[in-house]
């Protein structure tokens, strides 16, 4: 079991309920969506895996760690075994595309020797060969969001997060991006995906977790949605 | 710490500066004019200071002694009063240089005072210099009371005057210190959080990618002691050639007022600015990545 949510709520300084009382539970090698309408708690829900967020109530244990207890000083740690794909893909602009990539890894302490041949092997995964000389102002969107996925695998996590992957990016780019991700999970990683895409989500025959109102209100796999 | 990451977080500071280069340059050049304002101040102050105590050292006690006295008198009360903590030097002036201190000071030569007066109306006295000039007036009354001392004076009301305008001015000018300390250090922290919410984005994502809070604030604290010293020395730059300029230019119009010019006491000032300034720029990047690393 890689990822465990028990009782989980989370209400916000301000008052808003974003979670009420979550009970969830992520197998290795799993790929799950996750969906719901805006305000629904996908990105809280998200936050809280990596730890941005932490519960009102509640337990999450990562790996068999409670991550509620952890020390501040352990988060860099249990991040290390994450990689985070964002919407608006949060590549820095004046780093090239192996710059980007490479970057990850120094931030972690990587040796320098260990670096550039591991850029050059997920920069050849995402299909970018060419483009490592480029900077992100030149590259199309679904390219950017291959270095966003190619900096997020780079060191080799355990647990895949995509927070809207497509959200910005046409359906045939966003085709495009999800064979991506079902290759990454094919090799081992754990994926969980917030989506508000069903188009991409109806095809896919993978588990599908409904979020709404800080509930969980479904919880299947999507053939038998259909 | 392994020569390794520093050579990074080096790298990393000094890409970054280049990179951030309108930033950088709105940095230094606030921390520069911050702490030329504070130095400036700091000079007058120190200035003004010294010309107090100029002041004040110069204030003595004169005990006039009775014509009665013998010779070994004299003597023993010099020693007395030598012998009182309080008592920086004395200094014996026999009745004759009384005199003729006095026709130097308001009589033109051919005018002779003692020839006047008929005979030399002034007895011997003593100079008597305090240890601190503020216990002046409690001294003077010590050695009033003294056997053989005729008559002390020490230009009373006028010394406690003294003193009252010295402190005043002491307190205004070191409240006037504190004050501007406190808008430079304010306005360098601005413009610090400034430089580094400009980077809130890259922070936040090596926070996201597991960089732990020491490897994202090393190459800012690099780039905060360089900017600060940076400044620092800019402003020091221009103080001190605008202050020697002064000191060449007053000395001949103004020399009365006595600037200090030793190299030593500037170099101490420069110094304790350029310290100031790489603290300030240091202490403004932590408090202000402090807020940023919280994710």
């Amino acid at each position: 079991m890689l990822v465990q949510f028990y009782n989980v709520s989370k209400v916000y300084p301000n008052g808003v309920k974003a979670l009420n009382d979550i009970s969830i539970k992520i197998e290795r090698g799993e790929f799950i969506f996750l969906m719901g309408p805006s305000g629904a708690g996908k990105s809280t829900l998200i936050k809280m895996l990596f730890r941005e967020e932490v519960p009102t109530r509640g337990q999450i244990f990562v790996a068999n760690r409670s991550i509620v207890r952890m020390k501040r000083s352990e988060v860099p740690q249990l991040r290390r075994n994450m990689g985070i794909v964002f919407q608006d893909f949060k590549l820095l602009e004046n780093k090239t595309v192996a710059e980007n990539i490479a970057f990850a890894m120094k931030v972690v302490g990587s040796k320098t020797k260990d670096i550039r041949p591991r850029v050059n092997e997920v920069i050849q995964m995402v299909g970018l060969k060419g483009k490592e000389k480029s900077f992100p102002g030149q590259l199309s969107g679904g390219e950017q969001q291959r270095v966003g996925i190619a900096r997020a695998i780079v060191n080799r996590p355990l647990l895949l997060i995509a927070d809207e992957p497509s959200g910005n990016l046409d359906m045939d780019t966003a085709h495009g991006i999800m064979d991506l991700l079902y290759d990454i999970n094919y090799k081992g990683t754990t994926v969980v995906m917030a989506t508000h895409a069903w188009d991409l989500v109806r095809t896919a025959r993978k588990r599908v977790v409904t979020l709404e109102a800080g509930r969980i209100s479904s919880d299947t796999y999507t053939p038998e949605f259909i | 710490m392994k020569i390794k990451d520093f050579v990074y977080f080096v790298q990393e500071a000094i890409k970054s500066l280049s990179r951030n280069r309108l930033l950088s340059i709105a940095t230094v050049t606030t921390m520069a004019i911050s702490i030329l304002i504070l130095g400036a101040a700091l000079l007058m102050t120190i200035n003004a200071d010294n010309f107090m105590n100029r002041l004040e050292s110069d204030l003595e006690i004169i005990a006039f002694l009775d014509n009665s006295l013998t010779k070994t008198q004299v003597e023993d009360i010099k020693t007395d009063i030598e012998n009182m903590a309080a008592v920086k030097s004395v200094v014996f002036v026999p009745r004759e240089q009384a005199l003729e201190n006095l026709q130097k000071k308001f009589a033109d030569k051919d005018y002779d005072l003692e020839k006047v007066v008929g005979k030399n109306p002034l007895p011997d006295c003593y100079e008597i210099k305090a240890e601190n000039p503020q216990n002046v007036s409690n001294l003077a009354q010590e050695i009033s009371n003294m056997p053989g001392i005729y008559k002390v004076n020490y230009g009373q009301g006028v010394v406690e005057r003294l003193f009252q305008v010295t402190k005043w001015v002491r307190i205004i000018s070191i409240g006037f210190i504190v004050l501007l300390a406190m808008g430079a250090v304010f306005l360098i922290a601005t413009t610090i959080r400034l430089a580094i919410f400009a980077r809130r984005k890259e922070i936040y994502l090596m926070k996201l990618i597991g960089a732990t809070d020491w490897f994202i604030r090393w190459p800012f604290f690099l780039e905060g002691i360089i900017l600060g010293s940076l400044g620092s020395l800019i402003s020091i730059v221009l103080l001190a050639w605008g202050y020697s300029s002064l000191i060449s230019s007053l000395q001949t119009s103004l020399f009365f007022i006595p600037l200090i010019y030793q190299q030593s006491q500037l170099i101490n000032v420069y110094l304790a600015l350029f310290a100031t300034g790489s603290l300030l720029g240091v202490m403004g990047t932590y408090i202000s990545l402090n807020k940023f690393l919280d994710v």
